[in-house]
This record gives structure tokens, sequence and C-alpha cells, in this order.
């Protein structure tokens, strides 16, 4: 079969293209249906509601749906845009595909789930609806990050000229950038979530904890983050560091590896922290008088879930300079 | 492209040591992450044993750093000794 880089290219936009989209679906999907399934319950209960809830429900969703509304503008480009015929193209449009469509799960799940106990707490609070739908906006808008971050990856890969770098191993440096921040994304989306729920839940609760609630959660909620701004550094230098070319097999591998190693890496400790920070939310809306202790708790016990993910970025750091 | 054995070798050490500290990293993140939200739940319900809570809490959970660690030897010895 002839090597014919026209061919290629296509091959790649398209399947880049279904993988974005593919991936992307799933997590705006399950988050929206989260929504949608405490509200009714919620508008079961208490049906004189129903405006409230089903408006609250309807924006709730409407912010899960963003992530996947990146995947689906990144798809259409990969379909219809016309690509610089190199040799570095195929790569480009895969990684940029993998890294949004994979980016847009985490964000997508993450956001259902303060738009859920949003609806919850509004059935139970009515008085608190307003308050509510702040602290359910700002929770939701921090779930989108680490999806904004995979976006802005894979734009960045789209519009630069890769050309001028060497063949390899700056193929496996492209597709490394975006499994990083691909994968990376899931885990803080996810995580930041989970802090965001625990705030709607206990503002719903405990009206009076509104303001060390509300800041416990971004606190936590920063934490849950950080995972995912280690996968965009990692792909950030994957993709503008320049690399010397080799026609070694080893050199192009340890880059493709960095990518993979801090992708996956960053989703665990996230998640782990996501679980920390919802806990640490909900108590103290219970108990108002330790949120120094708890807080304090929170941030140790976090931190020691982070260091996992800081091995992952120094492995990635090592297979990048070291190696 | 010439590839000769050493240099697929080395390639294979480079992406399992990847692979062996990002897979790796998952699961006491995620471990973690559970025991330091149940001592905070513990702490809500028993403020008073907020010492004793804590020094469990670390002690579990450096319990379950131990496999991250493990991950992070093997994908060093990868790195530079095999």
């Amino acid at each position: 079969m002839a090597y014919d880089i026209q061919t290629w290219i296509k091959v790649a936009a398209f399947s880049g293209g279904g993988m974005a989209m593919g991936f992307g679906a799933i997590g705006a999907a399950i988050g929206e249906g989260f929504t949608a399934a405490i509200a009714n319950e919620a508008i079961g209960r208490n049906p004189k509601l129903s405006g409230d809830i089903f408006k609250s429900m309807l924006v709730g969703q409407a912010i899960a749906e963003s992530a996947s509304i990146f995947a689906l503008v990144i798809a259409m480009m990969l379909l219809f845009t016309n690509f610089p015929q190199n040799a570095m193209t195929p790569f480009v449009l895969i990684s940029a595909g993998l890294c949004m469509g994979l980016g847009a799960i985490g964000s997508g799940v993450g956001s259902g789930f303060p738009s859920g106990a949003a609806c919850r707490g509004m059935e139970r609070q009515p008085k608190m609806s307003g308050r509510l739908t702040t602290n359910m906006l700002i929770g939701s808008a921090v779930c989108q990050t680490p999806a904004i971050f995979a976006l802005v990856v894979a734009f960045i890969l789209l519009f630069t000229d890769f050309s001028m770098h060497p063949f390899s191993p700056t193929w496996a440096a492209i597709l490394g950038a975006g499994i990083s921040s691909g994968f990376g994304a899931i885990g803080s989306g996810l995580g930041g979530g989970l802090v965001a729920e625990a705030s709607c839940n206990g503002i719903s609760r405990q009206p009076e904890t509104v303001t060390p609630v509300t800041n416990v959660m971004l606190l936590g909620q920063a934490v849950t983050q950080t995972t995912a701004i280690y996968a965009l550094l990692v792909s950030f230098i994957l993709m503008f560091k320049s690399f010397p070319s080799t026609d070694l097999l080893a050199p192009p591998m340890a880059l493709l590896s960095a990518g993979i190693c801090m992708g996956i890496g960053a989703i665990g400790p996230a998640i782990g922290e996501g679980f920390a920070g919802r806990s640490a939310v909900e108590w103290i809306a219970r108990n108002q008088k330790h949120i120094a202790d708890l807080t304090r708790l929170m941030l140790v016990g976090q931190a020691v879930a982070e260091s996992t993910g800081i091995y992952s970025l120094v492995i990635a750091l090592v297979l990048i300079f070291v190696v | 492209m010439a590839i000769e054995g050493a240099d697929i070798v080395k390639a294979a050490a480079f992406l399992g040591a990847g692979i062996s500290m990002g897979l790796g990293a998952i699961g006491p993140g995620v471990g973690e992450g559970m025991a330091a939200a149940k001592a905070c739940e513990a702490i809500g319900k028993n403020p008073k044993e907020a010492g004793l809570l804590t020094r469990t809490m670390l002690v579990g959970q450096a319990v379950s750093e131990s496999t991250g660690i493990y991950s992070l030897v093997i994908a060093l010895l990868l790195l530079f000794v095999v």
C-alpha cells in the first residue's frame, strides 16, 4: 500500500472526530440523567414547587451539556476543516479528538451532582432557592474547567504548525499531549462535582452555614483541580518543547509514556480529594463549631491523596527531560 | 529506520514506566480520599477525638499509599536500572 498522506489525514480526521463525540457524549448524558432523576424525585415529593425545580434542572443540565458541546465543536472541526498536508497532521487530529472526547467525561458527570443536589435542596428549603442556584452555578463552573483545559489543548494542537519539527519524536509528543490533558480531566471534573454536591445539600439542610460551606467548597474544589493542572502543564511542555530529531524508537516512546503516565495518574487523586472534600463540607454544615478542625483534616487528607499524582508528575517530567 | 533489539527494549521500558506509575496512582488516590472522608465524618460526630482520628487516618493512608510507592519504585527501576 502506497503511503498517501491525504488518505491518512482523512482517516485520522474521521476517527478523531468519532472519538471526540463518542467519548464526549458519555459524561454529560450521565450527569444530566442524574439531575433529572433527582428533580423528578423532588417534584414527586412536593409538586407545588415544580416550576422552580424544573427551571433549575434545565439550567443545571445546560451547564453539564457544555462539555459535550465542546466535543461536538471539535468533532465538527475535524470533519469539515482542510488541514495542512504534512506527515504530522494525522497525529494532531487523532490527539485533538482523543483529548476533547476524554476531557468531556468528568466535567459532564461532575456538573450533574451539584445540579441534582440543588433540585433536592429547593424541595427541602424553598426559601434558599436563590442561594442554591448560585452555589450550583459556581460549583458546576469549577467542574467545567478541566473540560476547558482539554478544549484549549485541542485548539492549540489543531492550530499550531508542527511541520517544522522533526517527525520523530514530535509525533509521540503530540499524541502524549492529547492523552495527558484528556485523561487528566476525568478525575478533576468528577471530584469537583462531589464537593459542590455536598455544598448544595449542606445549604438546604442548614441555611445559616452558607458562608463557611461555600468557602470550604471552593477550597476543596481548588485542590481537586490541581491534578488537571499538572496534566495541562505536561501537555504544554510536550507541545512547545522542541525535541532533537532521532531515528530510534525509545525517545518517542518516552514522550508518549509521559503523557499516559500524567493523564491516567491524575484520575485517582482528584476523585479521592473529591470524596474528602465532600465529606468535610457535609460535616461543616452539620457541625459549625469545628470548621477549623474539619478544614485542616480535609487539607491534610487531600495532601496525602495528592501524593500519587505528584509521583506521576515526577515520572512524566523524568521521561521528558532526563531519559 | 532500522530498529534494533536494544532500542525496542528501551522503548518498552519507558512505556512500561509510564503505564506503571499512571495506573498505579489511581487506587491509592481514591482509597486515601475515602479514608479522609470517613475521618472528616468521624470528627464531625466526635470532635473531642480529633487528634486520635487524624493519627489513625494518616496511618491508614500511609498503608494505602504503599502500592503507589511500589508503582513509583517499579517506574524508576524501569527508567534507570533495567
